[in-house]
Formats: C-alpha cells, structure tokens, sequence
C-alpha cells in the first residue's frame, strides 16, 4: 500500500465529481430539502420532528454513499478501468482507501450543510453538540460506502445497482428504530433489527441528539458500526479480482 | 530470454474453449501482430499474457515471470480494445491519476501526449471526444511508465489512415528502443507491418510467421490472401484428418467456414 497512490485515487475521485456539479447540487440540496419538507410535515408535532429529525441528519450520508458508490464502483468494472487498475501496481487497499477518503470528505461536507440547516434554521437540537453529529454521519457514510462497494459486485447493471438501495438500505431503516420503537415491532423483527448495523448507527445519532449521559452503550454503538465498516471493506476487497473469467 | 512464452495454454469461457491448447512464443524488441477474425479469442490470448485472465491450464511466461506476477504490473503495459480511461476526467487528470498509479514522471505525461498526437488538449473531458481520440488516451496512459511489454487490443480502430501511420511509426521506434510489442488487429493490411505474426482461428493458432514467410510458402502476395490461404489449408487438413501443425489435436469435425466470414 503507498500513500502516494491513495491519496492520488481519493482526488481523482473527487476530480470526477467536481466535473458533475449537478450531483453536488443534489448531494448538498436534497437532505436540506427532504429535512425541511419533514419540518413542515411534523408542523404540529415538534417532539416528533426533533426524535426523527435531528438522527437522520446523520443518516443521509449513509445512504447516499451507499448508492454513489455502488455506481460509481459498477462504472469502474464496466468501463474496464478496474481491469486496467488491477494490471497496474495499485494495490486494492490503496482503491480502498482512496474512494474510502474522497466519499468521507464528501460526507463531511453534506453532513455539514444539512447540520447547519437543521440545528440553526429549523429548530432541532444537539444537546450534546451538533458536531458530533457530523462525526457519526462520516462513519455511517463510510459504512455506507464499505456496502455499497461490497454490493457493487453482484450487480451486473445499473438497473440492478440502484435497486439494492431499497433492497439493502430501506429495511435497515425501517428496522433501526427510527420510525418504530424496536420494541414495539413482531419479537421475530426486534431480533432481526440486533444483526443490522443501521440500528447501532441510528442508537449512536439518538442518543447524541437527545438529553442524558451518553453511556458506554453509546461507544459499543461506534464499535459496531466502524467494525461492521471494517468488515464490509474486507469483503469489498474480495471482490476485487485480480483475474477474471 | 524471450518475452512471452506460451505451453498449452486452455481458457473456457461461457462454457465453451475460446483458447483451445496454444503454445507460442515471442522475442524481445519486436513487433508481433495478432491477427484473426473477431471472436476468435484474440483478447482473451491477451488478457492471459497480462495475467487478468483465469485460465484452465498451460503456462504463460512473460519476461521470465510468471504472467500476472506482482513484478510485472510495473513491466507490462495493457490497453484493452474498449478504451479504459475515465470519461468524466479530462485528458490531463486521467494521464496524472495513472501516472501516480504506476510512478511516472511529470515530464513523461507531456512526452506521452506528444506521442499519441493530443498535445494541446489536456483539458478536454475525455467523454467529449471521438472514439479514436479516446483510445489514444488509452494508450497514452499504458505508454506512460515506459513498459518493456505493451500488449494493444486494436489500438489503430477508428483511426483516420495517417494517424495510423504515426502509431505504427511510433510502435517500430519503440520496438528499436529494445520493447516488445504485441498487437491485435482484425485487418490484414496491418499485417505487412509487424516483424513477426500469430493467425489465430477459433481459439486456436495456426500459423506463427512473418509476413515474408507467409507470402512465400502460399504464393500470395496480398496478406488477407495469404492468411484465406492458411486458413483454407488448415480446414482441409482437418477434414483429411491429419491436425494442422500448431495445433495437436483435431476440431470437433466443424464444417468449412463461408468466406466471407474470413475476409472480415
């Protein structure tokens, strides 16, 4: 692994997306939207904007991540630019660790605006700081990420990439708690919700944005979700063929 | 020491031999031409020697490694017949992402536009350019940390007849230069440029020659003939039941092919 060749592929990833200023419109303009559209739908229920709110400021990156970059790495093995990369000296890590790096930077700054809006203009709060929000939502777009890299190789077209996105990302969603208390779901579903790492990421945001002591249940949260990242990174990396049929 | 040496090499692909037993071999410093009709396992031979290929069995040496060793990302240069650049990058970014990858020079990036005729562009996105152009950019990232084997899927597709030219011009003084180059081509006419060549057929090789020896042993002296030739003699071999000569073992008794379907 050299730094040189990480770094190289983090910028040249975000070479690509800065010749795509429609896509960082979008990156930037839609969790704003969607937040605000959810404000307003919540009018008259405060408590319920602020439960929901103010942890899916940090869970936008995690999807959006996980989408960009299931494309993203879907585009490399069809153009052939993969095949070129594994011929060359660059080792997987430094791929990696380079896509890994550019979509973390992106994450930053979409989970940056999309804080700034909701915690200044919109009325939520972070008892405990609205930058730690920010920092989870990078570890939860890196986990997204690590997924959707991981993904990437079963899909053989866009087609079939976007549609992990309701397939991988809506159930973790609908199973973290975010809409439903999970104790309040069929016991089988409570069970299954334990084996998805949205649910510790969506735990981590709640308990940053409400009052209380943070607790140790708060670090085993970021323990699962870097691990959960870590493990899903390694799987990406299997998929990398050197050699294909 | 040669520079691609080949035992036996079997690839299945889909389920069915699109490299069936090849054995060759190539010496340094020349210009070896892969010539066949498409589909007739030409990239697959060159996915092999580039070590991207998974293959059956056989045995695959390229300048005294294993093919695919670790050493030899840095030694072999790769471009596949679809351009393999970044389309939403410019010439400039694509040529300095890759020239990190493989620790080219600043210099060298300048050197390698000259050579494929794009100097003066390296701002244009490369989605926005012709198909030709953007091969050249293919090439100019594989020609960038000066490989001592570069293997070229059909780089000349697409190109206007000059442009061609050049390329073959710049691929001779590269050859003098002590590299050695395997190119694949669909057109015969490409074939009078090549010191050495391979005519592969249906996964198999039939003939490893030169272009003066193929116009000599079957009389013509129009290439495309020659190799309709070749081919037509190893048809009839095979039909008499005696193999042709590279190839050990008979074909599943496969009909004669239609003419046009070589002329391609």
């Amino acid at each position: 692994m050299s730094r040189r060749v990480t770094l190289a592929t983090a910028r040249r990833v975000l070479w690509q997306i800065r010749h795509d200023p429609r896509t960082i419109g979008l990156l930037l303009a839609v969790p704003v939207g969607l937040l605000t559209l959810m404000r307003y739908i919540l009018n008259s229920q405060p408590r319920t904007f602020q439960s929901i709110g103010a942890p899916m400021c940090g869970m936008f990156p995690f999807s959006i991540m996980f989408l960009i970059t299931s494309i993203a790495m879907l585009r490399e093995r069809t153009s052939g630019t993969l095949e070129r990369l594994m011929a060359s000296p660059i080792a997987k890590a430094d791929l990696l660790a380079g896509y890994g790096i550019a979509f973390g930077l992106l994450a930053a700054l979409q989970a940056t605006v999309v804080c700034l809006v909701g915690f200044l203009a919109l009325g939520l709060h972070a008892p405990h700081g609205a930058w730690l929000v920010a920092l989870l939502a990078i570890g939860n777009a890196v986990l997204g990420m690590a997924l959707g890299l991981f993904v990437s190789a079963f899909a053989r077209t866009e087609f079939q990439a976007v549609q992990f996105m309701p397939a991988i990302i809506f159930p973790q969603l609908l199973l973290c708690g975010l809409f439903v208390e999970r104790h309040e779901m069929a016991t089988a579903l409570y069970d299954a919700s334990w084996a998805l790492p949205l649910t510790y990421a969506f735990d981590a945001l709640a308990r940053a944005t409400s009052p209380g002591a943070l607790g140790a249940r708060m670090v085993a949260d970021v323990c699962v979700v870097i691990g959960a990242a870590l493990v899903a990174l390694g799987l990406g990396a299997l998929t990398l063929r050197r050699r294909t049929a | 020491m040669r520079a691609i040496e080949i035992e036996d090499l079997r690839v299945i692909r889909g389920g069915r031999p699109a490299l069936d037993g090849i054995s060759l071999r190539v010496a340094p410093g020349t210009v070896t031409g892969l010539l066949g009709p498409s589909g007739c396992g030409k990239s697959t031979l060159m996915r092999a020697i580039v070590g991207v290929q998974i293959v059956a069995s056989g045995r695959v040496r390229v300048l005294g490694d294993e093919a695919g060793a670790p050493e030899l990302r840095r030694r072999v240069g790769y471009v596949t017949q679809a351009p393999s650049v970044y389309g939403d990058l410019s010439i400039g970014e694509n040529l300095r992402y890759f020239a990190a990858v493989t620790g080219a020079s600043r210099e060298r990036i300048a050197q390698v536009i000259e050579l494929v005729s794009l100097g003066g562009r390296e701002r244009q996105v490369v989605g926005s350019l012709s198909g030709g152009e953007r091969s050249r950019v293919s090439l100019a990232t594989a020609l960038l940390n000066d490989p001592e084997l570069l293997v070229l899927d059909e780089p000349t597709v697409g190109l206007d007849p000059v442009l061609r030219a050049e390329l073959w011009a710049t691929f001779h003084e590269l050859a003098r230069a002590g590299r050695t180059l395997l190119v694949s081509s669909h057109v015969m006419d490409e074939a009078s440029q090549c010191d050495a060549l391979l005519l592969m057929r249906d996964g198999r090789l039939l003939e490893q020659t030169t272009p003066e020896r193929l116009r000599a042993e079957t009389g013509e002296q129009d290439l495309g003939q020659a190799f309709l030739t070749v081919i037509e003699r190893a048809a009839a071999a095979e039909r008499a039941g005696t193999p042709g000569p590279p190839s050990p073992e008979p074909a599943a008794s496969e009909p004669a092919p239609p003419e046009s379907e070589l002329a391609r």
